[in-house]
């Protein structure tokens, strides 16, 4: 098949931007919004947007993230594209609607600026947040850089609003590192987008009727959603969304392939996104921005004959459980980063899902956890490299003497 | 159960209702169930007005009231408004 590499322009635009960007591109109807450190840019320079006329989409200046995020539920229901943006207290006021959403499989698309929770209120980056909010039911991509998040936010329409899938969809990106950072953003034509992402599909359902209507609120083909729904049928819409998550991850790899042919541009498989690991002994995970440091060490390290990879997931939900275990079956010693904490757990959710997934693999390889970076701190090479240096002490000795460990923290 | 419960697959997706409310029986629900006795009955209906669910039908050309059992919760309002104690719950 032919490649078609489509002429793209260089922007300088931080992460916000890129996602303002992305969301002006994408034929969006209704966007209904709430401002909040750092995600603000996002919904500024799309009402700016709005106010000069460059997008046809109804914007709705809301009262709370609670709000928001129901008004965009609505609008989705009635068949149209909608988008968001939050982050932090607003992505936690938006909780019990995230679930409606979900529920009433509404494809909204949101993007959220990964900032820490209060108490001590703090307005940096850490995963804290969405991490709360991973059983939701939403589909969640962590983006590394502002490039990424332009074009997963392009991605995620597609996503979301797939037949086969419905169920809304959070872009992640870092609070600041990634938000409030110039970089050059290469942009895809209008007409390309437009054309990538379409319009929106609607399947067709047996109504109450019996008649096959489109899922959507429409006067002329009345359909009830999200009625009550007790122990009798409860159950059986929650296992449908189990079932669209399980179909969620081929999906996901198809069209980020069928953008990939467009503009060049890959993130790994779509689902993860592996560096140098073909024959790595040692590697890190990870999820967001650090990734970027961490590929810098790798090269130190490989440069110094050290076989170090590095695994970065890009969604978290659908976990890609089996795409994982491929790619670190041979790894002898691996360590977990979480930037986020579940306090009292027995380390943080990405180190419990990676150590679970791989229980099953019959190499088994000797796992631990780093704890890192809550409320933006930073997280520099020399921290990684410390953590290389102590997944080299566990390839020798093959032990974990400490399984989950707080990194960058003054004791 | 009146109607055969459908599988997740079988389902429309978010909750969509797959009939109309009143196919719904929530007769289902009942875990007594109002009997009348014709002898006793005066056809006051005080049953028919106090009835929560309007489960109970009057038919004024047989002059008789008929409960509904597709829609009867078994509340027991009418067995207790009854001035005649013409209806009597009995367990299911």
């Amino acid at each position: 098949m032919k490649m078609v590499i489509a002429k793209q322009e260089v922007r300088a635009l931080n992460g916000d931007e890129a996602v303002a960007y992305a969301v002006k591109q994408s034929d969006v109807d209704v966007v209904a919004a709430y401002p909040i450190t750092p995600q603000t840019i996002i919904v500024e320079r799309f009402s700016e947007y709005v106010h000069n006329g460059e997008v046809d989409t109804e914007f709705i200046c809301v009262e709370s993230e609670h709000s928001a995020l129901t008004a965009c539920l609505a609008a989705s229901a009635t068949g149209t594209r909608t988008f968001t943006a939050s982050g932090s207290a607003g992505l936690a006021l938006m909780h019990e609607i995230l679930y409606v959403t979900s529920g009433c499989r509404a494809p909204v698309v949101m993007a959220i600026v990964n900032r820490a929770l209060s108490a001590p209120i703090n307005i940096h980056c850490d995963h804290s947040d969405s991490m709360a909010e991973r059983d939701a039911g939403w589909i969640q991509i962590y983006v590394e850089n502002s490039q990424e998040a332009y074009d997963s936010v392009i991605q995620a329409f597609r996503i979301a609003e797939h037949p086969d899938i419905l169920l809304p969809t959070m872009v992640m990106l870092d609070a600041f590192v990634l938000s409030h950072t110039l970089e050059s953003v290469k942009v895809l034509p209008d007409d390309i987008v437009r054309k990538f992402v379409g319009t929106r599909q609607i399947p067709l359902i047996k109504s109450h009727k019996g008649k096959l209507v489109p899922f959507k609120l429409d006067p002329e083909n009345p359909v009830t959603m999200g009625p009550l729904d007790l122990y009798d049928y409860y159950f059986e819409h929650k296992r449908q969304q189990e079932d669209a998550m399980q179909r969620a991850p081929e999906k996901i790899k198809q069209i980020h392939d069928e953008y990939g042919k467009i503009t060049g541009r890959r993130y790994g498989n779509g689902l993860i996104d592996p560096y140098r690991l073909e024959d790595a002994d040692i590697a890190t995970i990870c999820l967001g921005s650090t990734a970027g440091t961490a590929k810098t060490v790798v090269d130190q390290l490989r440069a110094k004959g050290v076989k170090a990879g590095l695994l970065r997931l890009r969604a978290y939900r659908p976990f890609p459980a089996q795409d994982i275990t491929k790619v670190l079956e041979n790894v002898k010693a691996i360590a977990v980063m979480d930037r986020s904490h579940s306090f009292g757990a027995y380390g943080g959710p990405v180190f419990h899902e990676v150590r679970h997934t791989l229980y099953d693999v019959s190499t088994h390889p000797q796992i631990v956890n780093y704890v890192y970076g809550l409320g933006g701190r930073d997280m520099p090479q020399t921290l990684i490299h410390e953590i290389y240096k102590e997944l080299q002490k566990i390839l020798e000795t093959k032990r974990v003497k400490k399984p989950v460990q707080f990194i960058g923290v003054r004791e | 159960m009146t109607t055969k419960q459908k599988g997740w697959k079988e389902l429309p997706i978010a909750g969509l209702c797959w009939k109309p409310s009143t196919e719904y029986f929530t007769g289902d629900w009942r875990t007594y169930k109002p009997t009348l006795d014709e002898e006793k009955c005066t056809k006051c209906l005080i049953c028919y007005i106090n009835c929560p669910d309007t489960a109970i039908k009057w038919k004024p050309e047989d002059e008789k009231i008929e409960f509904d059992y597709n829609f009867c919760k078994g509340c027991g309002i009418c067995a207790n408004e009854c001035p005649q104690e013409a209806i009597k719950m009995v367990l299911e």
